[in-house]
Parts: C-alpha cells; structure tokens; sequence
C-alpha cells in the first residue's frame, strides 16, 4: 500500500479540538459536519488531508467528550490511523468500533509530514522519511476481534454477541 | 475482561440519534429486556435550530416506538435525573456521555461509552469491560468556609492531571466521605473523567440511604463498601481541612491554582449550573453570595437549574428571586451554554468562569476565548467583582 504523511500534534488534543460541541447541529449532516475536522487544532487540516494520511499526536489524544463523531469525522476524512503516545479511554473505545485503528507508540522521532507505512500485522510503522521502524503496543483480544471485522456493528453482525 | 449485563443505558440528544442509527443499521429491531433503557433532551433544550430539532424528533420517534423512557426538554440534564430516579447503589450504568461517572457518588458503577457501544447494549443487553485498577483516595478532615466538592476535584485533577487515571476506578473512601453529601458526591465523580477515569466511585452508606428514601426510592438502598482486601495500585491522600477555593485555568482541566493567585482576571460571562454543579445546594450557595447585591456590569451572569426538580425547589427557597435581584438571567434546566451550542456563547476573546467541568479550547464558542472552572461560591463572587475572586473576601 502507498505511504501517507504525517500530521503531527502535540498533547491533549481533546474531542472538542476534533469536533467541537458548537457542531453537533450538524451531527445528522455528516458531510458538513465532516468539514471541520480538526479545526480548533488547526484550521488547515481538513483541507490539506487526503485519503491514507495519519495523525500523530502525544499524549491523551481524545479526551473529553464520548461523542463518536469526533472518531467518525477523521475516519470520513480518510486518515488511515491515528498514532499517539496514549489515548483517552472513551475515544479508544470508540475509534476501534469505527474501524479506525488507533496504535498506541512512541511518536516523538516521527516528524510532520514524514512518509509513513503501517503493516497492522506484524505490528511495525514504518517512518519511510526516516527509513525508521517503530512497533506498536498490541490491541486487547476484543478490540482487535472488532478492528479486524472492521468496526463494532459488523463484528455483531457476524457474531450476534462479544466474544472474549 | 468481563461480558457484563448492563441495569441502565442511556443517551442524549447530541449523542443519540447516531445511536438510533447504529441501533437500526444493526439489524436490531427491539431492546434488550434487562437495561432499562432512556432518552434525554437536555444538551439542546429547548432546541435552538433545525439540525438539532429534527434529531429530538427522531429520539421521540424511536423513544415511543420501543419504548423507551423520553426524558423532555426542561426535565433537566441526564446525570441529574440519572442520580434523582433511576440509578441504584451497584448498578452497572452506561451512557454515551462522558460525565455519566456522576451516578458512582451513588455507589454505581457508571462509565461514559460511545453512541455504536450503546446502540449494541440496547439490542443485547450487554456490552465487554476491562475490570480497571483502583486508585484510593482517601479523604479526611471537613471543608472549610468557602472551599466546596468542586474544589476537591479540582485538586485532585491538578495533583494526578487529566490523564492521571486513564482506564481506571477512583474510590473515594476515609472519614471524610460520611459527611459529604450526595450532591457533593456527585460533584466529584462527575469529574473523574477529566482525570481520565472509567469510573469514580463512593461508598452507599446512610447518607446514600437517605437520599434515595427522599427521592422515594428507599428500596433501591443496598449498602456497598470496598472489600477488606481490595488491592490499589496507589492511594492518595488528602486533608480537605487544608484545601482553598481553586480554579481550573484554560485550556485544561489539571492547570489549577488557587482562586487568590488569580484573582483580577476580568470575566465577561459566568456561568452556574451543569451536572457538575447545578443542583440545589449549589444555587442556595451562589443565592447567599448575590443576594442584595448586583452582578458587575461587565459581567453577564447565567444560571441553569440541572433538573425542573432542583428549578422548582430553588424558587419555592428564593433562591432563583436572589439571584434575578442580582442580575441572573435563569436558564431552563438542562446542560445550557456548557458545550458551546446555544444560551451563552462565548465571543472571541471572552473569558467566562463556569461551574461545569470542561475547560477545552473552543467548547463554549470561539476557540479564542478562555474558560475558567470554579465551584458556586467562586462564580458568585465572580459575578459581583467582575473578576476572578476569592469567594472568601465576599462572604
């Protein structure tokens, strides 16, 4: 697969950075709502974003608010995954149940714009600027059984209950 | 990890509609029979446009079609009704809402999930949770003048920071929790998430009893205390005799200080109310700061009830007539100007003092104005200065 580049950011990038409350008028209007993506974080983000980039970011990426539209907006957006030193808990939760993957690592060495790879796998990001290789802290089993479905409702579908 | 059948489920109107949505893409046709199941219209209420107004709808719709229990708009912000009718000492509670950790001040264990986590607990039931490590506080001495539970949390949150608990329990326990109220109980697990918690826990004791036999719900007591043996992976320890009026700086929940060491910062909006600190011992408190004065006239001054029981109350006490006396304008009940979508919001370069429990960038309006967290008594006397003040140099 092509590599995408690296948007970097720094910590507590909260959800209300994603998507702010001052949106959720919007919320049932995905494809507007899905145009201020990142905006209090940085305004050109949702402009200059294209299908398989990432985001990378410090520590507690996420938290705040349980409103899934934040994972959902960057999901839209076409970010292959996001990449942090750690993330709020709600946030985790719900990226994962989107199919979003998020792979906690230590994201300091990666610069923005950086040409990334991610072989989910084998568990390596692959800093291709840098001719790096940087491993992932593995999903929990539950979460990984849904990732790998490719979110929470098609796990249910196929299953019709949780598996531990 | 735990597949856990879960004895309440929840949204509200902002988070909601795309739980319908998820409910219906699912395949599911009916609820579960073991969650009791509710929809509330509080971050919007009443609607200010039509995004919003349509997703209420749609939440009635559903709500009639399955059954489901609709909570209007004026009945009051989820948590508060939560913790008022519904919620039991050892109740497994999920909400799609963050701060649904306020019902563990009534010894429930309630966790904020996503919209698509509590679409699948309406069709099943039942949903996974990682079982958290504990962290201990133990709490002792009692508060002095001026120093309230949004104090404590607000210190608790600067000493550990706001990811200083991710993934895991608070349990809050020592001599000192027995004469915490259960609104002040309330306050503070409210704002575990804000340290990144899964939960924060009180002990159900007598106090707990109390309340819910005033509520009329005395047969939902059962008394829960940690295990003799529980095991923390810390315990911290704090002396609320040695704790002062703090507030939250922007942009983030742990940047605290002592309100002293702040004060001057000129605030153009003050703000009581939220599932924070909306209930009515919070407005008796902000009452006896305002009465027979008048708010700065820099300073907008809004006040929303958390429920129509806590409004009702505080006017038959007079409460809601001091503080109109003084320059509030009363908002219905319900989460008011707290997430930025209406009755408030902040322009660019606005600072606001609230008694909610986010301070992020951008939450009340403009990312270019500056939010600042405090309990009633601080927002009280910020209103009559002006400015960020002491509570205890107005009482």
């Amino acid at each position: 697969m092509a590599t995408g580049r690296a948007f970097k950011f720094g910590d507590g990038v909260s959800t209300d950075h994603i998507i702010p409350g001052r949106f959720a008028h919007l919320r049932s209007n995905l494809p507007e709502l899905a145009k201020h993506v990142m905006e209090d974080a940085d305004p050109t983000f949702a402009a200059r974003v294209r299908p398989g980039d990432f985001i990378v970011a410090g520590n507690n990426f996420g938290l705040g608010s349980s409103r899934e539209h934040a994972p959902l907006v960057i999901k839209m957006a076409g970010v292959r995954a996001v990449l942090a030193k750690s993330v709020a808990r709600i946030f985790f939760r719900n990226a994962i149940n989107l199919g979003l993957p998020v792979l906690i690592c230590d994201t300091s060495g990666i610069r923005d714009g950086d040409e990334l790879d991610v072989d989910l796998k084998a568990g390596i990001i692959r800093d291709v600027s840098q001719s790096n290789e940087i491993t992932f802290k593995g999903l929990p089993e539950v979460m990984l059984g849904i990732l790998n479905e490719g979110g929470l409702l098609p796990y249910i579908q196929k299953y019709g209950k949780f598996r531990l | 990890m735990v597949i856990a059948k879960v004895d309440l489920a929840f949204v509200q109107d902002a988070t909601g509609p795309l739980t319908v949505r998820q409910f219906q893409a699912a395949g599911f046709e009916h609820l579960a029979s073991n969650p009791r199941i509710a929809l509330f219209l509080d971050h919007a209420a009443p609607s200010p446009d039509r995004g919003m107004s349509d997703d209420q709808a749609l939440l009635r719709g559903f709500g009639q079609k399955t059954g489901a229990l609709i909570s209007e708009v004026g009945e009051g912000v989820c948590h508060q009704i939560v913790a008022e009718s519904l919620a039991k000492p050892g109740d497994l509670i999920i909400g799609a809402d963050s701060h649904t950790t306020t019902a563990g001040g009534l010894a429930a264990f309630a966790c904020g999930m996503g919209s698509t986590d509590v679409a699948v607990i309406m069709g099943l039931g039942e949903t996974w949770l990682r079982v958290p490590e504990s962290i201990r506080v133990i709490l002792t001495g009692s508060f002095p003048d001026g120093v309230y539970a949004k104090d404590l949390i607000l210190h608790l949150i600067g000493l550990i920071g706001a990811d200083g608990a991710t993934y895991k329990a608070l349990e809050f326990g020592g001599e000192a929790v027995a004469n915490m109220t259960i609104s002040q109980r309330l306050s503070v697990s409210n704002m575990v998430v804000e340290a990144g918690a899964k939960a924060g826990l009180f002990p159900s004791d007598e106090t707990t009893r109390k309340y819910l036999s005033a509520q009329g719900r005395a047969n939902d007591h059962r008394p829960l205390s940690p295990d003799e043996d529980a095991v923390y992976e810390q315990t911290i320890n704090i002396d609320i005799a040695r704790l002062e009026p703090t507030v939250a700086r922007p942009h983030s929940v742990d940047n605290v200080a002592p309100a002293r060491e702040i004060k001057g910062v000129p605030i153009h909006q003050v703000f009581i109310g939220t599932c924070t600190n909306g209930r009515l011992d919070d407005l008796a408190v902000a009452a006896q700061i305002l009465r027979g004065k008048r708010r700065h006239p820099r300073t907008r001054l809004l006040v929303a009830p958390a429920s129509r029981a806590v409004l009702l109350e505080a006017i038959r006490a007079g409460y809601i007539e001091a503080m109109v006396e003084a320059g509030a304008v009363v908002l219905p009940p319900g989460c008011g100007p707290c997430l930025g979508l209406h009755q408030g919001v902040l322009a660019k370069g606005e600072n606001c003092l609230s008694t909610a429990n986010r301070n992020f960038q951008g939450r009340m309006g403009s990312p270019e104005a500056f939010i600042y967290l405090g309990s009633p008594a601080t927002a009280a006397a910020t209103a009559i200065r002006g400015e960020v003040t002491d509570p205890r140099e107005v009482m």
